[in-house]
């Protein structure tokens, strides 16, 4: 269900006598209430109405493309929105832009810091935006011109207390998303490295965020090592759905096209997808021999499958309807940490700690 | 902030999972009912008790989990790599072989759940053993290890090589099987928890996680959060909660098969997939600001609003028609809103005076229609101008154009003829000599584009 908190009740003050396990009992007294309560209201799976739907075929996936010039693991990657660029980013400080349709590498940058665990494209194309555990997220334009020293005109935009673990441009390239090991994520004035908006509820590291697709374009998600994905409201800073069903980190949310539901991955080796307006978790994806857990996840353009890259190395595609993997796919020679569909659906891209990336298709 | 690989809590936390699930396995594994069967297998002159192949354990995995050979090789690989499994033949390489090379269970002592971090005494005593065993025995890492060891613990050297020898005594009055697998077992410990550099290593986890927070603020939140959502479960009846339920679900269904032709992994594309055939057609005839768009490209405006404003073809169609019926205006203010509102924050008091004065002002060149109490509120806002400001009024021209001038366009001959003029592009046939590799061209990089382009705003001060 759907509510606002108003800020003076979000920061009541504690009762001096409200000892910490106290709080704690009770908290857990009402999550057990709030849970046998939803028990009660009979719920319909998304794969018991999906019955009907015709089945998928046989599928077949394959690398199309390499990108080796990665010296170390690769972390993260993001696409741009000309279909075939991409930005990557890996363990010893490297962030490079690819054209990955000819494999051609166009820039390079080397950040200060080790474990870059987060980078993205600008909409423009025309800056890339990354950050790990120098606790910063730093905008680089990116030049054309090969002599530039592109780290000469870096941009420091965000700063948290602990490391980044995911950024995102916004709707232009003058606002940035963060999520940090702080346990919070914020908002950002790329110009002037102001704070816009923080978002506290957490209760520890966030590991991932998503913007919403849908029109009013106000919300987005995030998944944390406190098992829960919560929804926030952009201009208040509150959260205004949370969803607690893993049971281990969240590693990885994205929203479903529509924009009407999201999907996670998670170190329980599930993912799940959970519709927000019902309000509830609506189908897991799993499987007895997958052990490992999801590290990145994202749909296909018309949401009907899921591509999950997995800790054991592979990527297990799902039929987000059915509930059933239709494919496995085997290549990296260690952990999938990053995995996206490109802006055109055409194909997705996999990092792995193999230090290489693959554009399957 | 630090890196740890040992830290017993960082490490932990991130495996738990994945260890435990890995041992559920395992136990099924040695079930004597429906696990693997073990049998005597030899190895050179010895037979070693409670062994299986390779091929047992994939066969085995195979028939319980209803998966593929090479999904099984995958799995049963893992399970060697991270020492539930080893070999006995080339023990060093911990690999699964799916022939009838030997393998047995490590000992639950040896999990690598039980005993982690790895002890450093442990580690010289073993390596100790081997050398005194026989000299040479020691790898050059091991070398390099044990030399290591030597220095830092040098205080209990004395107790590591007596423990070392006593050790080598006791395991020469056992049966040769025996030693033979205690031996297996304690190297296939050190092996995955003291690998080689370079190779697979189980404890390579990256950066901490769990950084513990302020417990009492969190949980004071999370308590409003639980009060609130109690009082909020529906009281009403259960059906209409189920309708609700059943609605959204169906609302995905809905959307998959919208969108099913338009999804180039699920039904292809036209004229081929780039990444496929090399050929970058498909993308040239769906650039941007294309002359002639493809039909799927056209039908798509038809599916929500949001899609025809998300692409700047139709959003220019949509302010053609627009401007047809004289309220143009209306997708002027909506641009500039969102220019407002994701723009510099430098720029949001001049953008807010430009979007009164050209929009809301009274008399104004572009004056939009809002009702009068959003009116009100705006103004007033105005005199605080600040990023949200427009939200209001912007809301309400959009659900405006979604409600009314929208279905109207897509009824419209502009629309219509749009689509008539929409091409289909041929499908490529796949290519005769599937070896002929095309030339793959580089496109202009955004960034050029854009630099290029003489209107251009600097946006990076």
């Amino acid at each position: 269900m759907r509510f606002s908190i108003s800020p003076e009740m979000a920061t009541q003050e504690v009762q001096p006598n409200e000892t910490l396990s106290n709080l704690k009992a009770e908290s857990d007294t009402l999550k057990t209430k709030l849970e046998d309560e939803r028990a009660k209201l009979h719920d319909v799976e998304l794969h018991q109405v999906a019955e009907k739907v015709d089945g998928l075929g046989q599928f077949i996936m394959k690398t199309r493309r390499t990108l080796k010039g990665h010296g170390n693991k690769v972390l993260c990657m993001d696409w741009c929105k000309d279909k075939r660029r991409i930005v990557s980013s890996s363990q010893d400080g490297k962030v490079i832009v690819w054209d990955a349709f000819t494999t051609n590498k166009e820039h390079a940058v080397t950040m200060p810091c080790t474990w870059v665990m987060a980078c993205a494209y600008a909409p423009s194309g025309c800056a890339v935006a990354c950050g790990g555990l120098d606790n910063k997220c730093s905008v680089y334009p990116l030049s054309l011109d090969k002599n530039e020293n592109l780290a000469a005109k870096k941009k420091s935009v965000a700063m948290h207390t602990n490391y980044l673990s995911a950024c995102s441009f916004t709707n232009s390239d003058m606002q940035i998303l963060t999520s940090s090991g702080d346990g919070t994520c914020a908002l950002w004035d790329v110009e002037s490295g102001q704070l816009l908006q923080s978002f506290h509820g957490h209760a520890a590291d966030v590991l991932c965020l998503d913007l919403a697709p849908s029109e009013t374009g106000n919300t987005f998600i995030s998944g944390g090592c406190d098992k829960k994905a919560n929804v926030w409201d952009m201009r208040s800073g509150q959260c205004i759905q949370s969803f607690e069903t893993h049971e281990s980190d969240i590693n990885s949310v994205r929203y479903y096209p529509s924009g009407d539901a999201f999907a996670s991955g998670s170190d329980d080796a599930t993912c799940r997808l959970y519709d927000l307006r019902a309000d509830r978790e609506v189908a897991i994806y799993s499987k007895e021999s997958i052990i490992f857990g999801a590290s990145s996840v994202d749909f296909s353009l018309s949401g009907r499958l899921l591509f999950g890259g997995y800790n054991d190395y592979t990527i297990n595609v799902w039929d987000v309807l059915k509930g059933t993997r239709v494919s496995i796919l085997f290549g990296h020679e260690n952990r999938v940490s990053a995995l996206r569909v490109s802006p055109d659906g055409t194909a997705f891209c996999s990092g792995s700690w193999d230090h290489t990336l693959r554009v399957w298709a | 902030m630090t890196i740890s690989t040992l830290t017993r809590g960082g490490a932990q936390r991130e495996q738990q999972h994945c260890l435990r699930k890995m041992e559920r396995v395992i136990i099924a594994m040695q079930d004597p009912d429906i696990g693997l069967k073990m049998r005597n297998q030899r190895l050179l002159i010895t037979v070693i008790p409670h062994a299986m192949t390779g091929n047992d354990i994939m066969e085995w995995l195979i028939q319980k989990y209803n998966i593929t050979d090479e999904e099984a090789g995958h799995l049963g690989g893992l399970l060697v790599q991270y020492g539930y499994i080893y070999p006995l033949k080339e023990p060093r390489s911990l690999i699964l072989r799916s022939d009838d090379s030997p393998y047995r269970f490590q000992t639950p002592y040896f999990w690598t759940s039980s005993r982690w971090p790895a002890s450093e005494l442990d580690y010289a005593i073993y390596l100790a053993k081997k050398n005194i065993r026989k000299q040479g025995e020691l790898v050059d890492y091991e070398k390099q290890n044990y030399n290591l060891l030597h220095k830092r613990i040098n205080h209990t050297w004395d107790f590591v090589v007596m423990q070392a020898r006593e050790q080598i005594r006791a395991s020469k009055q056992r049966r040769k099987a025996d030693r033979i697998v205690l031996e297996c077992q304690e190297q296939a410990y050190w092996l995955v928890n003291k690998p080689c550099p370079g190779a697979f290593d189980v404890f390579d986890l990256g950066p901490e996680r769990c950084n513990v927070l302020n417990s009492r603020v969190i949980l004071n939140s999370s308590l409003l959060f639980f009060l609130l959502r109690i009082s909020s479960v529906p009281n009403n009846s259960l059906s209409s909660h189920f309708l609700l339920s059943l609605s959204c679900v169906c609302s995905f269904m809905k959307f998959c098969d919208q969108y099913h032709q338009h999804d180039p992994i699920m039904s292809g594309c036209l004229p081929s997939n780039p990444w496929i055939s090399d050929d970058t057609t498909h993308w040239t005839i769906n650039t941007d600001l294309v002359g002639t768009p493809t039909r799927l490209r056209v039908e798509r405006w038809s599916f929500s609003f949001m899609e025809l404003l998300n692409d700047c073809l139709g959003r220019r169609e949509f302010m053609t028609y627009l401007e047809k019926e004289f309220s143009g205006e209306n997708l002027c203010f909506w641009e500039a809103c969102e220019d407002l509102r994701h723009g510099e924050s430098s720029k949001i008091i001049l953008k807010v005076e430009e979007v009164y004065k050209t929009f809301l002002s009274p008399g104004a060149a572009r004056w939009v229609n809002i009702d009068s109490k959003t009116m009100e509120r705006t103004l007033e806002g105005i005199k605080q101008p600040h990023r949200f400001v427009m939200d209001d009024a912007q809301m309400h021209i959009y659900f405006l154009m979604k409600k009314d001038s929208y279905p109207r366009y897509l009824k419209s001959d502009l629309y219509k003829n749009m689509l008539s003029k929409a091409i289909v592009p041929q499908e490529t046939k796949k290519s005769v000599f599937p070896f002929m590799r095309r030339q793959r061209h580089s496109s202009p990089s955004p960034a050029m584009v854009s630099q290029a382009t003489e209107d251009n705003e600097p946006k990076y001060l």
